[in-house]
């Protein structure tokens, strides 16, 4: 590689000539004019073809010369070749050019196949691009599938599941991308782009951006834009790439290579086609109407009008559900808590009468107040079970209004029932002679709730353990709640955590305490029952591996009752340090 | 003593009595009925001969130790358990065990909880229970309740129907059943040292139940033995008396 060649530009020439000649000097070398021009090296005692040292000065010239921003960094001055550019993957699904099935193929990853059951027969129902790249397809007997490709894993496929997911994806669609959006068959969306596309930068840009969308969710996606939903349908499936964008009026044209299944047409009128020799759309669409029509049947005709745009083909959308909402504009701001009771009764009234017609009934509520400086004051209330009852309502939310700040007025309020579900009729008895009616108590869980908070109210149900301050966790209110194992005496006053209790006289290894002190005062004891042994939770905690609890109730001079246990069970040292703790009151 | 119960002053007492009762309740004494003790040495004390339903009673122990306000927590409990019924508990401390409950007749089933930051809470709460009146009572922990409180309290017992037991908790060394109340009775629960066992062990507690007050009726004093498992007392049996009173008594629980 000649590192320094003298640029022909005169100019440039001059200029490194010049450097040259002053490179010399300072090297105390002997210029020669003629010799410089044509050798890169300076000439002279020491220098030999291919020494390091001697291209070093013209590197460096040739460095110097170029504009700064242009010189290499300094660890690349010895190098003798280029570095190799960064290192770039292939990105799939990017630009138009890329292949709509060509899926990168992770050679470490297992193939992976579903298959579902046709007939007596279990067959693949799709295949990963690993399996399909050694040689599997969809169609192919599970049994075939697996000898072929023995590490092949097999699971079965869930189509409810798979429409599922389209469906919510359609939704979504409906929601962000077009307003009429709809799941077309097992793997398909339509989606009605009329008006919508410069939202998202023409048709192009908004169906790069939704394959984007579809490759974050993990699919390879295949779009296509025609002016009919036959053609579009054929072209999406059937299509070379990723995204087709087919011109108005050149939907005959576009399809005509596809195979004649592109158009969806039945068996009977495919096969027909095979025995006639038709391999694509285009021979179908040559083929004159009237016999086209006595041998392929009359849907075959619809099918091809469909996707030429002859006769129209309406698509049910998806509607997404819209929460049931009251809105009043008013004439004139207000800001008093009474005016604002004033219009929520009437938003309730509206909301009621909605929810009614719906057949709905309300989990969670919210309100929106609109200031008039633009500003929004929202609250929320929640029921424990679904009510459409407006005076309830009503009540819940006025414990919250002087939590509004009304400001300069309020201009417009909002109800929105957030959360709704269907409210049925319900069995309010199952005995003949139940006479009393069952407590209503969900309004009164709303009450309560809204006032000191949901997670304050709750039931108190029994948890399989031994260890009492463990024996116990809250429920939600109108929660099943389990009982405890009956016979055991428990105090109803229970020290959130035992205290110490000091100068205590017992007999080892299983006698009450004849007198101890706590809280300052020395107790007498009377009469005692015990010890209840109480073992530590040795599966659950290591370091209660050991312990033992030995719990009595004793009853003093006074006839107070108490609940004390010691630690240890007063042979093994190991158990406790035979401390003793005062734990509740029996009463 | 030596004030005669009501049943056996002359009729013309009697009728003035029922009158200044009904001005009193406005009427609705009567509709949620009452709950007797089922030992006829209380009920006769009591006014009407047992708890009015619809009324604010009021308990509390006799002095600040927990073994009393354990004692007076027992007592509410055995008459919230001796309802049918949902019981709304509110409570300020956390100190209230429900094992413990379970065992004087107030099953977890039984039983909802209200856990309130403050006194002023949690008697809004217990007035939201008492006015939705499906509830059997409504048992409330606080500390300071005054007269316009507990007369809101009544007021509302009255118009549902529903018991609102008060259980008042020692919070300095002022006894709290010194302040005024509007309620229709007040109760003051000490421990006595329970009878002997002829073996070793721990029998039936026994309290000291006083009735500071009633309306309507004169105070009393009673030794009783603690609630059962569904939340009966029981009249201690003298040793002396054993083989006499062995059949009354003891089985009126």
């Amino acid at each position: 590689m000649p590192t320094a060649r003298i640029p022909e530009n005169t100019k440039e020439r001059q200029q490194l000539l010049a450097l040259r000649e002053r490179l010399a000097e300072d090297a105390g070398l002997a210029t020669e004019g003629t010799r410089t021009e044509d050798c890169s090296c300076p000439r002279g005692g020491g220098w030999r073809p291919g020494a390091g040292w001697a291209n070093r000065q013209a590197r460096q010239a040739e460095i110097d010369a170029m504009p700064a921003h242009q010189r290499p960094p300094m660890r690349m001055l010895g190098r003798r070749s280029e570095p190799a550019p960064p290192l770039q993957f292939p990105r799939e699904g990017r630009g138009p050019g890329a292949s709509p099935g060509a899926a990168m193929v992770d050679v470490d990853a297992p193939p992976l196949a579903t298959t579902h059951r046709r007939g007596q027969r279990i067959v693949l129902a799709a295949v990963s691009p690993e399996a399909g790249a050694l040689g599997l397809h969809p169609g192919m007997p599970a049994t075939q599938a697996r000898a072929l490709v023995p590490e092949l894993d097999l699971r079965d496929s869930d189509p409810e599941a798979d429409a599922a997911f389209l469906a919510r994806l359609a939704l979504f669609a409906a929601r962000r991308w077009t307003p009429a959006a709809a799941v077309s068959g097992a793997d398909g969306v339509w989606l009605d782009l009329t008006g919508v596309t410069h939202l998202f930068g023409g048709e192009a840009a908004m169906c790069r951006r939704i394959l984007r969308f579809c490759a974050r969710l993990g699919f390879t996606a295949r779009i296509a834009v025609a002016g009919t939903t036959g053609a579009a349908h054929a072209l999406a499936r059937f299509g070379a790439e990723a995204v087709t964008l087919c011109r108005n009026g050149g939907e005959a044209d576009a399809i005509a290579p596809l195979p004649p299944a592109a158009l969806r047409l039945g068996e009977p009128a495919l096969s027909a086609a095979r025995r006639f020799g038709i391999a694509n759309v285009g021979e179908l669409l040559a083929m004159p109407r009237g016999p086209l029509g006595r041998r392929f049947g009359q849907r075959t005709l619809e099918r091809i009008d469909h996707a030429l745009g002859r006769a129209g083909e309406p698509f049910q959308p998806i509607v997404p559900h819209e929460p049931p909402r009251a809105l009043l504009r008013l004439l004139e701001p207000i800001a008093t808590a009474e005016a604002i009771a004033q219009v929520l009764a009437d938003l309730m009234a509206l909301l009621v009468a909605q929810l009614e017609r719906d057949g709905l009934a309300v989990r969670r509520l919210g309100l929106v107040c609109h200031r008039v400086d633009g500003e929004e004051q929202r609250l929320a209330v929640g029921t424990v079970s679904a009510t459409r009852d407006a005076a309830h309502l009503l009540h819940l939310l006025s414990l919250k209004i002087e939590r509004i700040e009304p400001g300069f007025g309020i201009e417009a309020m909002e109800l929105v029932a957030v959360r709704s579900e269907p409210l049925r009729a319900s069995q309010i008895g199952h005995d003949l002679g139940d006479v009393a009616a069952a407590p209503d108590l969900p309004p009164l869980v709303d009450r309560i709730a809204g006032r000191i908070g949901a997670d304050r109210l709750f039931r108190v149900s029994a948890v399989e353990s031994d260890v009492p301050e463990r024996s116990l966790r809250n429920a939600g209110p109108l929660d099943e709640a389990l009982d405890w194992p009956s016979g055991w005496p428990r105090p109803v006053r229970l020290l959130a955590r035992p205290e110490r209790v000091d100068k205590v006289i017992a007999e080892l290894p299983d006698q009450p305490p004849l007198r101890f002190s706590w809280r300052g005062r020395t107790h007498r004891v009377r009469k005692a029952d015990g010890p209840e042994r109480i073992y530590g939770e040795w599966w659950a905690r290591a370091n209660e591996a050991d312990a033992v609890r030995d719990y009595f109730q004793v009853e003093d001079e006074d006839g107070a009752r108490f609940w004390l246990f010691r630690r240890g069970d007063g042979t093994d040292p190991r158990t406790g340090d035979l401390s003793w703790w005062m734990h509740g009151a029996m009463g | 003593m030596s004030i005669a119960s009501p049943s056996t002053a002359d009729p013309r007492l009697n009728a003035l009595r029922a009158e200044v009762r009904a001005i009193e309740s406005a009427g609705h004494l009567g509709t949620a009925g009452l709950l007797a003790f089922g030992i006829a040495d209380i009920d006769e004390r009591l006014a009407g001969g047992g708890l009015a339903r619809g009324a604010l009673h009021e308990v509390a122990g006799a002095s600040a130790s927990l073994t009393d306000d354990a004692a007076a927590t027992l007592f509410a409990a055995g008459i919230a358990a001796r309802l049918e019924g949902v019981v709304l508990w509110v409570l300020t401390r956390r100190d209230l065990f429900a094992p413990g409950l379970a065992l004087a007749g107030l099953p977890p089933s039984r039983v909802i909880y209200a856990e309130c930051r403050k006194d002023e809470d949690a008697l809004a709460v217990t007035e939201e229970g008492l006015r939705h009146g499906s509830l059997a009572a409504v048992v409330a922990e606080v500390g300071r309740a005054g007269m316009t409180a507990t007369r809101r309290l009544q007021l509302a017992a009255e118009d549902s129907g529903t018991a609102a037991l008060l259980l008042r908790r020692w919070r300095s060394a002022a006894d709290p059943l010194l302040v005024p109340s509007a309620a229709a009775t007040r109760w003051r629960l000490a421990c006595v040292p329970s009878e002997p066992l002829p073996t070793a062990g721990i029998g039936r507690p026994r309290w000291s139940i006083e009735l500071v007050r009633q309306r309507g009726g004169p105070a009393h004093h009673w030794i009783m033995e603690g609630c059962d498992e569904a939340g009966r007392l029981a009249c201690p049996v003298a040793p002396q008396h054993r083989t006499a009173a062995a059949g009354g008594t003891r089985a009126a629980a």
